[in-house]
Order: C-alpha cells, then sequence, then structure tokens
C-alpha cells in the first residue's frame, strides 16, 4: 500500500518534472534543483565548486580504494587462515617493516590529499575584485538580502505556500520555490557577507561550493560567481528552529544587462529613485 | 553465588570467609550495590532500556522521512509541526550518545570486565561506583521529561544558542540532565583511573595490560578532562537562559561562537569516548578467534593514546562553515588528518591479527570483523570531511549524518553486540543459541547499510540534516534509508526476545572458558557466571605472558 502511494507521488512528480521542461514560464531554466536517485554532487556552477568537486573526485578514489582493500585483506584472511584451512595458528605478533610501511603510506597519501586541500581552502576563502557585496541575513523563517553598494535596497525571500507555487511558479519543486530570488549577475564575483538576526541559520546552494553558518552578532564572509543564468536552489543547513526545513535559498541568476534592470526596478520600488531625479531624491514622494 | 567463594579462592585458608561477605539480596543488592558485575549488569539493562527509546525516536524519524510531504508532523493548524521534528531529533541523538553508548560500553562492559581483566577483587572506590550508575536514571528522566515540558528541546544534540536560549522550561531540565551524566561519567572515569593504575595483579604491568583495560583507561583520561569543559558550557548556558548573563547573546558583548567553542572541545573528545571502548573489545575478540596473540600490541595501545591526544585538538573541524580565520581552518584540518594515522595502525593490525590465525567465524568475531569494515567506511568519509574546502559543500547535509553514523551505530553499536556475544556467556553463565544470534547478526548489518549508506548519496545532493520533509526528487534514497531502519529496529526486537531472554531463559550452561585456548586475558579462569566475589586472592601474571 506505501508502495503504491510512494509510485503515485512519483508519477505526480514526474509529470510535473516534464511540465516544468517544456513549460519554462520564466526566462532562466531551473538548474539548480536535487534529481531522483542523484549519487554525487550537483554540477558544479562556479569555479570554487569545480575545485571541490575535483578534490572530492580523487578522494573519492582514494577512499573507495582503501575500502575495497581493507575488505579484499579482510575477505581473503577468512577464507585463507579459516580454522578448517589454517589449525595451526601462526605465533608472529611483530613485524617492525609491516609497521612503519602501515605508518608511512598513510602518511604519504594524507600529504597528497593535503595539498590540494590547503590550495582550496585558500582559494575559497575570500573574494579578489569583487564586483559587488551582498549581505545575506537570516531570519526565523526566510532570508534578507541587501545590496549596499548597489543602492542599499533590501528583497525578502520567503517560500511560497504549495498553493502560491502551483500558481506562480508551477515548475519550480515544492519546499524550494520562494516569492522573491536572490538576484546575481552571470560569470561575476559576489562577495557574500552573511549574519543572522536571531538565531544560526546556514545559507548554501549546492553546486555552488560554499555553506555560510550565519551568526547573530558576527559576518561571515565568502565568494560565489555562477557561471550560467538560471534558477538555483538550496536549503537553510544550521537547525533554527520550527521553520528550519521551509526557508530555502533561491538564487536566480541573469545576464547582466537584465541584471542592471532588476536593480533599477528594486532601486524604483524602494524609493530609491535615481539620483538625477533631484526632486524625488531630497523630497520623497510618500512622506 | 549464594556462597562467597571466587574461583581461585583456597577454601581451607579462609575460615572465617563467610560472614565477612555480607551478600545483599533482592532490590538492596541492586540499589545499594557495591559490586562492580552488578552495577555492570544495572548499567547494561539500563542501556538497552535507553536503546529501545532512542531506537523508537529513530523509527518514527524514518516513518516521516519514508515518503516526501508531512505524514505524522502536522501541528493542529494544518502546518508542519517543524519544533516537535527537532525535538525528537535532539531526543534520540542525546539518548543514543549520553544514554546507550557510553553507559553500555563503559559502565556495562567497563565495569563488568576492567577488574576481573586485570585481576582486581573490584573498582576502587565501590561506593562512588554506586552513585555513578545511580546518577544515571535520574538524569534520564530529566531528558525524557525536558523533551514533553515547555514545548520540549528542538535544537539538535548540539545544543547551539541563540536557539537553546529561545527554548521553554524544558532546556533548563536538559540541561541538568547533562549536568548529572556528566557527572556520573567524571566519578566513573576517576573510579576507573584509579582501579587501572593501582590494583592491577602482581606481574601485571601496564604494558602486559589487556587492551580493553587500555581502552578503558584512555576513555577515563578524556572523559576526566573533556566533561568539565561540557559542565561549564551549558552552566554558562544556563545562566545566559535564566540569570541574565550574556555569555553567548551578542546583544550583551557575548559570541554564540564561544559556545561552539568549548562545545566541541568536549563533542570531539567524546566520539572518541564511544568509539575507543569498542576498539578494545575487538581487539580481544580478533585475537580470540584468530587464536593468536594481537598483533603489534604497544602500537595499539599507543594508537589509542595518539587518538586521545590528537582528539583533543580538532575540535573546529565541527565548525568549518562559522567564519573562522582561514588559517585557523587550515591548522584543523592538517590535525584532523593526522588523526587517521594511528587509526591506521589498528585497523590494519587487527587485520595482521587475523592474519597467519586459525580463524573460527563465531558470532562475536563476525560483529568484530563487520566492525573493522564498517569502520573503515565511517572513517575514511571523515578524512573526506576533514578537507574544509569539501567540508563546505557538505556540512550539515545527510553525508555527515551517514558518516558518524557509519562510527557510530555501525562502528560503536557493532562493537557492543561484539562485546556482548563475546561476554554475554561469562555474564550470565549460559550461551546464546547459533541460530538466533546469526540471524540477528545477518539482518543488522543488512539493516544498517540500507539505512545508512544511501544518505551519503542524499548528502552528496545536498539533503540537509534537521529536515521534516525534503524536496519530491530526493524521496528515493530516503524510502531505502526507512526500509532499512525498519529492518534494523526489528532485528534488534528480535535480540531482546530470542537472544537476550532465549539465552536467560534456554540458553546452554557454559564453563569458565567456553571460547578454548585463544580467550587468554584473567576473566577466563574464572567462572561462567563469575562468583559474586573474584580474585580474593590475587592472581599472579606471568612476565612472559603474552598481553
Amino acid at each position: 500500500m506505501v508502495g503504491k502511494r510512494v509510485l503515485g507521488i512519483l508519477g505526480i512528480l514526474t509529470t510535473i518534472a516534464g511540465l516544468g521542461v517544456a513549460g519554462g514560464a520564466s526566462a532562466q531554466p531551473i538548474v539548480g534543483v536535487p534529481h531522483e536517485w542523484q549519487m554525487d554532487f550537483p554540477p558544479s556552477f562556479t569555479p570554487l565548486m569545480e575545485k571541490v568537486a575535483s578534490l572530492h573526485d580523487l578522494l573519492l578514489v582514494l577512499i573507495t580504494v582503501i575500502c575495497v582493500f581493507v575488505l579484499a585483506l579482510l575477505i581473503y584472511a577468512m577464507w585463507r587462515f579459516h580454522a578448517s584451512r589454517n589449525a595451526t595458528p601462526a605465533t608472529s605478533t611483530h613485524n617492525t617493516f609491516l609497521e612503519i610501511a602501515w605508518t608511512i603510506i598513510p602518511i604519504l597519501i594524507l600529504v597528497v590529499v593535503a595539498i590540494p586541500s590547503f590550495r582550496l581552502l585558500y582559494y575559497g576563502d575570500k573574494a579578489v575584485d569583487a564586483a559587488f557585496t551582498i549581505k545575506v541575513t537570516g531570519h526565523q523563517w526566510y532570508w534578507s538580502y541587501a545590496y549596499p553598494d548597489l543602492g542599499d535596497f533590501t528583497v525578502e525571500s520567503r517560500i511560497l505556500s504549495e498553493a502560491d507555487r502551483i500558481k506562480l511558479k508551477p515548475n519550480q519543486p515544492r519546499m524550494l520555490a520562494v516569492d522573491e530570488e536572490m538576484v546575481i549577475p552571470k560569470g561575476t564575483v559576489i562577495r557574500i557577507i552573511g549574519t543572522a538576526a536571531d538565531s544560526m541559520h546556514g545559507w548554501t546552494v549546492p553546486g555552488f561550493g560554499i555553506k555560510k553558518t550565519v551568526i547573530p552578532g558576527r559576518l561571515n564572509e565568502g565568494w560565489i560567481s555562477v557561471n550560467n543564468e538560471g534558477y538555483y536552489f538550496g536549503q537553510c543547513s544550521q537547525i533554527c528552529g520550527n521553520g528550519h526545513s521551509y526557508m530555502p535559498i533561491a538564487v536566480r541568476v541573469l545576464d547582466k544587462p537584465e541584471f542592471d534592470k532588476w536593480v533599477e526596478q528594486k532601486k524604483k520600488s524602494a524609493g530609491l529613485l535615481p539620483a538625477t531625479d533631484v526632486a524625488s531624491a531630497t523630497a520623497p514622494a510618500n512622506r | 553465588m549464594a556462597t562467597a567463594h571466587g574461583a581461585t579462592h583456597d577454601h581451607g585458608a579462609h575460615q572465617h570467609g563467610h560472614d565477612d561477605h555480607h551478600t545483599p539480596t533482592g532490590w538492596r543488592r541492586y540499589v545499594y550495590s557495591t559490586n562492580h558485575k552488578d552495577i555492570g549488569t544495572m548499567y547494561l539493562v539500563f542501556a538497552i532500556v535507553a536503546a529501545l527509546i532512542g531506537a523508537t525516536f529513530s523509527v518514527i524519524m524514518r516513518l516521516e522521512l519514508m515518503q516526501p510531504g508531512v505524514q505524522y508532523f502536522m501541528g493542529p493548524d494544518g502546518t508542519p509541526n517543524g519544533h516537535l521534528w527537532n525535538t525528537v531529533v535532539t531526543a534520540h541523538g542525546l539518548i543514543m550518545v549520553f544514554f546507550v553508548v557510553m553507559p553500555a560500553l563503559i559502565g556495562g562492559f567497563g565495569n563488568w570486565f576492567v577488574p576481573l581483566m586485570i585481576g582486581a577483587p573490584d573498582m576502587a572506590f565501590p561506593r562512588m561506583n554506586n552513585i555513578s550508575f545511580w546518577l544515571l536514571p535520574p538524569a534520564f528522566i530529566l531528558l525524557l521529561m525536558s523533551a514533553v515540558i515547555g514545548g520540549g528541546v528542538g535544537t539538535g544534540w548540539t545544543i547551539y544558542p541563540p536557539l537553546t536560549i529561545q527554548q521553554g522550561a524544558g532546556m533548563d531540565l536538559a540541561i541538568f540532565s547533562l549536568h548529572l551524566a556528566g557527572a556520573s561519567s567524571i566519578l566513573g572515569a576517576i573510579n576507573f583511573i584509579t582501579t587501572i593504575l593501582n590494583m592491577r595483579a602482581p606481574g601485571m604491568t601496564l604494558h602486559r595490560m589487556p587492551l580493553f583495560a587500555w581502552s578503558i583507561l584512555v576513555t577515563a583520561f578524556l572523559l576526566l578532562l573533556a566533561l568539565p569543559v561540557l559542565a561549564g558550557a551549558i552552566t554558562m548556558l544556563l545562566t545566559d537562559r535564566n540569570f541574565g548573563t550574556h555569555f553567548f547573546d551578542p546583544a550583551g558583548g557575548g559570541d554564540p561562537t564561544l559556545f561552539l567553542h568549548l562545545f566541541w572541545f568536549f563533542g570531539h573528545p567524546e566520539v572518541y569516548i564511544m568509539i575507543l571502548p569498542a576498539f578494545g573489545i575487538v581487539s580481544h575478540i580478533i585475537s580470540t578467534f584468530a587464536k593468536k596473540p594481537i598483533f603489534g600490541y604497544l602500537g595499539m595501545a599507543y594508537a589509542m593514546v595518539a587518538i586521545g591526544v590528537v582528539g583533543f585538538v580538532v575540535w573546529a573541524h565541527h565548525m568549518y562553515t562559522v567564519g573562522m580565520d582561514v588559517d585557523t581552518r587550515a591548522y584543523f584540518v592538517a590535525a584532523t588528518m593526522v588523526i587517521a594515522v594511528p587509526t591506521g595502525v589498528k585497523i590494519f593490525s587487527w587485520i595482521a591479527t587475523m592474519w597467519g590465525g586459525s580463524i573460527r567465524l563465531e558470532v562475536p568475531m563476525l560483529w568484530a570483523i563487520g566492525f573493522i569494515f564498517l569502520f573503515t567506511v565511517g572513517g575514511v568519509t571523515g578524512v573526506v570531511l576533514a578537507n574544509a574546502g569539501v567540508d563546505y559543500a557538505l556540512h550539515n547535509t545527510y553525508y555527515v549524518i551517514a558518516h558518524f553514523h557509519y562510527v557510530l551505530s555501525l562502528g560503536a553499536v557493532f562493537g557492543l553486540f561484539a562485546g556482548f556475544y563475546y561476554w554475554f556467556g561469562k555474564m550470565c553463565g549460559r550461551q546464546y543459541s547459533e541460530w538466533s544470534a546469526q540471524v540477528h547478526f545477518w539482518t543488522t548489518f543488512i539493516g544498517v547499510n540500507l539505512t545508512f549508506f544511501p544518505m551519503h548519496f542524499s548528502g552528496l545532493a545536498g539533503m540537509p540534516r534537521h529536515y521534516v520533509d525534503y524536496p519530491d526528487a530526493m524521496s528515493h534514497w530516503n524510502y531505502i534509508s526507512s526500509i532499512g531502519a525498519f529492518l534494523s529496529f526489528g532485528s534488534t526486537i528480535f535480540w531482546l526476545v530470542f537472544v537476550v531472554f532465549g539465552t536467560l531463559l534456554y540458553g546452554r550452561k557454559v564453563g569458565a572458558n567456553y571460547w578454548g585456548e585463544g580467550a587468554t586475558t584473567l576473566e577466563w579462569t574464572v567462572d561462567s557466571p563469575p562468583p559474586f566475589h573474584t580474585f580474593e586472592e590475587l592472581p599472579h601474571v606471568s612476565p612472559t605472558a603474552h598481553p
């Protein structure tokens, strides 16, 4: 019975996914979402994630080899030295060469891992030549994104209810679609400064290679540069209370002219009119 | 049992013996107990009760996560009750860490077998041993109450502020619970250290001491150094909540990150506290069933010491994402990777112990070999996570859940079951039936791997932890995990009914050393079950004996 229910849900899912691809109501494609039976990282959407994924590929090979090696030794020992084949146990308890070898070889492997690891760590640390900064603030339970370098407007990003999602953004996945995404231009280095208003939260997007635990009273810096246009989704990654599961992170990546248009529009609706409009700037109409 | 004769007791030399050995009966025997075996038994029973409760919470979690959408954790207003979910997750974690693994491995097997293995008549401070145990039930009751009073504690077992400051009155109960459990463990640690350092049988130097005693010695030092830090941190949390201090409140000049440092200064040694005794148990089992002395004994002992020491200087690898200085992170990457070296020494030494042996695949050996492989799997994903750069993509995802369940649920718990099958006959005098033990091993082995292996995939795909619901595309791996969890839980109930009670009621009676010549430590020289008092005359350990 449960199985049937799951099959039913899967059917619906597939339909929704199909619609998403075919419909494409918004200009940007849905890129950064999890896929069914996904077993690995999502594709690398940023230069940082490319390096993360390549180090992970190296590690995955290493740890697979180690596990298979240990398993093979165990199985061989169980078979070859089973009491039925080896009635008299050996009495050896030491082998200096072996003991030195299995101390030195892991150290060498770790050194091989450590070099790219440190390189990645320092590469991902802070932005060099960021175009602008976005201040990410975690709230219980939504995100806000301030653009201090572009007129200091703020975007608040809340999850869409299921009814609204089906109405407004039917091609975006359940639990991930929000009313207003964080919007950035593609191929641009953007500094992310994270903080929190009430409790800790975790800002991340799989495939970006960044995760910032944002903490009240502290600033946490990182950077992103997304290669291609599209919608990318992540989820809050630090337990933060009742709505922890329901404060997704959505990033909409535009090309540069479209992004500039979006910024102008945001400035206008925030009452931050262009500086040339002197009358409005000195005496806001709605005050 | 009713009389007070040790196995090695020379009856003629002790005409006065009977009246001196007051052997209480009934409830007094346990509530007033100062006997290491009875206290060990109580620890084990306590851990089993707590494990059933903790495992029930995990089954509830897997039921909810079996399908996308919220099935069971709906609030009365039709919106998901995420806080209740967090409460269940928190209770599961705290119960399993503080009331299952620690009491069973250290309080249970430690109490039972450290004095027997080192040839001591009892623990150094028998009355303190009593209070060590009896602090635990009130701690456990407080913890259970914390889950239902004031809306429960929905913070995760790491109890990070400011979320913990926002919780209701249940949080204070949880803090008191940890205080009591911590005091219990500190007293126990003092007892073990004193016992092991002062009460070894004549001839048993530290370098000839069984590895299980070594593992408990190292563990006890970790407890003694780590738990006071936790106690301090949660006391600061308590005063932040109730008495207007601002240790962790930025509005008053405090810093939540301070709590993270304090917590993980305790928390990282804590994970070694949970695994080191299992290392000790596995060493004995491999040696017994390979009929060979342990390979590289000194290396094995000092690998545990090294793991204990280095375990204190790697804590911030749990906090790569909080915004520490990049050089600090680089240090913690390097230090964390160092841990892999002594751990590797242990894995290869166990295999080398099997090499050339005469191996019998008895059930304890199955669990021990299972431990070696699954602990290796959990260990290598730890090496992945040690790399801060990769950790940014994996921190707080199910990859981390998979990693620490492989080292704890499939590592420490496999060590527990290995010890159980190895020593249950010694403790109760009856041997389990082979078929039930085989069924239990294989169902658990399949169940836990089915549960936790797919979590690596969910984690790589980005599924965060502490989530009551997930995007629909993640349903498949979650479904498989849930099936595995149900199988494991069924297997545990099977174990309780058929193996534990079945053996106690119908098990075949066994003698002092039912494993034969491979079992060389001192507990195999006393009857099964051992008399109430053992080693009234100290055994002498030959200087040529293998440890």
